[in-house]
């Protein structure tokens, strides 16, 4: 009450430091942007996508594990729903567009995400994920005896065909930057949901679900809500890499990539934006390396390794750990 | 030959019979996850590999060092059940305050793992067993054919699931190990090892699982992966069943062998997925499972 003049100054020194770590993470974006911008230039471009679809997958996964709190086991089934649709439609309907085919490729990942949603919101913790793997499972076994995937042997030749009809897609070049502009799209929005007030509500089911019904939320909707989106984003990621591998497979459906998803959500930092992006580049980089060397055959033994050491040893991830770090010795 | 439904009754009966194995390897193995989940709350993504293991030491044991079906029996449940206690001791119990999906997370992990090194080591081809001359052969019973070693599978499989459900539900250890799960510290203070008992009832979960694993050695292809694909279906049962409802888990997965067998019979196509199909009917009438209590 004495000092009114203290208060002001302190809000003002909070609202200055806010606007400079603002310009520090406007500048470490700047810089990242430039470098995703010039990578197809220094690294093999279908690489890179990869590394991009797995990203934007666990991006999407993460907004439902780790700012939801909700462990889905059965994101494989929206990744394939996705990939499948896609290829499907770009195979058989030639007048189709590229994008056309990932939009419908999205959509019915979505659909499925709400049936997903629908059939296991009322269950949680890990009550959810048996009941997510189960039903992931179930479109697993849909695939396999299926005649349009074909079966264990994949859908393959998907044609890349042509963006709007214009942009020639088969040129490496032109698809990284689709998928690039795809991705940090999705990245963007995924941000703004998460900073959103809806996003708030959702951190606040995750820390305390009891006290958000208490507080009066319909707590199923905003969770059967973020289940959807994040549905959708997966089956996104699915529908780009079956474009740009012109091959979607059983792999996909399967629930160890359902396992995989969660490792690179884990590995790379659950809970923040950075992290699942991180963690599927270093999953998919250490798949990669191995594959190329002596430890090839020893690639499944080594993830689950990786697995064993991030839950005892840094369940927050790389950049959860960065971010530690940082504030420890630097802030 | 008569007919059921258009089938010959002969089919059927096969089919069923096949239908009451797998059966009883379903409730064999939830019977071990819901010992797991209902007393120490954890997810055993580990109890394929555990099932595995059981399977494969008993093959290794014969062909290694000419160890028969019979001690097998008991020493492979006996060798896992120790493995059990090591991850135990060594890996689950440092997580033991955290959120139960870290369990999850990590028995995940170390399955891959196990699963992983013997992949390399044993290829995923498949190891050879034979049975026992005293199962060779079988009893016409009228209207079909039933194996011994069959119904050896089923009868041992009944005997150690009820065994369980007895000694949970009406010994005194059994009382110890649900008090230990409701308030350890309480029990602590009266002077009960609460540690050592989580030790020893995880052991004895993954147990249940080698057993199943040496049951299924000389019918089932013994290769690495054989757990991961049954342990999905599992989880299925036990969801179905009710988590952490022991008697159960028991009823359910004999159930599930059984409807699975028909389908077999009815409409193949559908025979690996009609398990999920009746877990996603259950959820949407009774959420928590035919014999569990309302979450």
């Amino acid at each position: 009450m004495n000092q009114p003049v203290n208060q002001t100054d302190i809000q003002h020194g909070i609202l200055e430091q806010q606007r400079s770590e603002d310009r520090k993470k406007l500048m470490v974006n700047g810089v990242l942007l430039l470098l995703l911008l010039a990578a197809p230039f220094v690294m093999y471009p279908v690489f890179l996508m990869k590394i991009l679809c797995f990203a934007l997958f666990a991006v999407a996964f993460n907004l439902l594990f780790g700012f939801t709190g909700l462990l889905s086991f059965g994101h494989a089934a929206f990744l394939a729903t996705g990939g499948y649709t896609t290829g499907y439609l770009l195979t058989n309907y030639s007048g189709l567009t590229t994008e056309m085919g990932i939009i419908a490729g999205t959509l019915v990942a979505t659909l499925l995400g709400l049936a997903f949603a629908l059939l296991s919101i009322r269950r949680q913790g890990i009550y959810f994920a048996m009941v997510t793997l189960a039903l992931a499972q179930l479109v697993f076994f849909f695939f396999v005896q299926s005649k349009f995937t074909g079966g264990e042997d994949g859908m393959h030749g998907i044609p890349r065909g042509e963006l709007l009809g214009v942009i020639n897609l088969d040129d490496n070049l032109n698809m990284y930057y689709f998928v690039l502009a795809v991705f940090i799209g999705c990245y963007l929005l995924v941000q703004r949901i998460v900073s959103s007030p809806y996003g708030q509500v959702l951190k606040s089911i995750k820390q305390n679900e009891a006290r958000a019904v208490s507080l009066g939320y319909n707590v199923d909707r905003y969770k059967i809500l973020a289940f959807v989106i994040s549905a959708a984003l997966a089956g996104l990621a699915g529908s780009m890499k079956s474009v740009v591998f012109q091959l979607a497979s059983l792999n996909d459906a399967h629930w160890h990539m359902s396992g995989e998803v969660i490792l690179m959500t884990l590995v790379g930092g659950m809970g923040t934006l950075l992290g699942p992006v991180v963690g599927a580049t270093f999953v998919v980089n250490v798949e990669y390396q191995l594959s190329q060397g002596p430890l090839r055959d020893w690639v499944d033994p080594i993830l689950g390794g990786i697995f064993v050491l991030t839950v005892l040893a840094f369940r927050s991830g790389i950049v959860g750990e960065v971010q530690k770090f940082v504030k420890k010795n630097l802030g | 030959m008569s007919m059921i439904f258009g089938v010959p009754a002969a089919v059927l009966s096969g089919q069923l019979l096949i239908g009451v194995i797998n059966g009883a390897f379903y409730a064999l193995l939830s019977l071990g996850l819901a010992v797991i989940f209902g007393l120490l709350k954890i997810i055993n993504f580990a109890h394929g590999a555990m099932y595995m293991l059981g399977a494969m030491a008993t093959v290794i044991m014969f062909d290694a060092l000419g160890i028969n079906y019979w001690v097998a029996l008991f020493v492979a449940p006996v060798l896992v059940g120790i493995v059990g206690m090591v991850i135990e001791y060594f890996f689950l119990r440092r997580i033991a305050g955290q959120d139960h999906i870290y369990s999850l997370l990590l028995t995940f992990g170390i399955a891959l793992m196990i699963q992983g090194v013997l992949t390399n080591i044993y290829g995923v081809s498949g190891l050879r067993y034979s049975m026992p001359d005293v199962f060779k052969g079988g009893v016409n019973l009228g209207f079909m054919f039933l194996p011994y070693y069959r119904a050896w599978v089923i009868v041992a499989a009944l005997v150690v699931c009820f065994g369980t459900w007895f000694m949970i539900e009406k010994t005194k250890l059994g009382s110890y190990l649900r008090a230990g799960t409701e308030d350890s510290q309480l029990m602590q203070g009266f002077g009960i090892n609460v540690p050592l008992l989580v030790s020893l009832t995880y052991g004895f979960g993954v147990m249940l699982a080698a057993f199943a694993g040496v049951l299924a050695a000389p019918i089932y292809s013994v290769t690495p992966v054989m757990g991961s694909h049954i342990l999905i279906v599992v989880f299925a049962v036990v969801v179905i069943g009710g988590m952490g409802s022991i008697g159960g888990a028991i009823i359910t997965g004999i159930l599930m062998g059984i409807i699975e067998g028909l389908t077999k019979t009815f409409y193949p196509p559908a025979s690996s997925a009609v398990i999920f199909l009746v877990m996603v009917v259950v959820l949407m009438i009774r959420p928590s499972g035919l014999f569990g209590k309302e979450a």
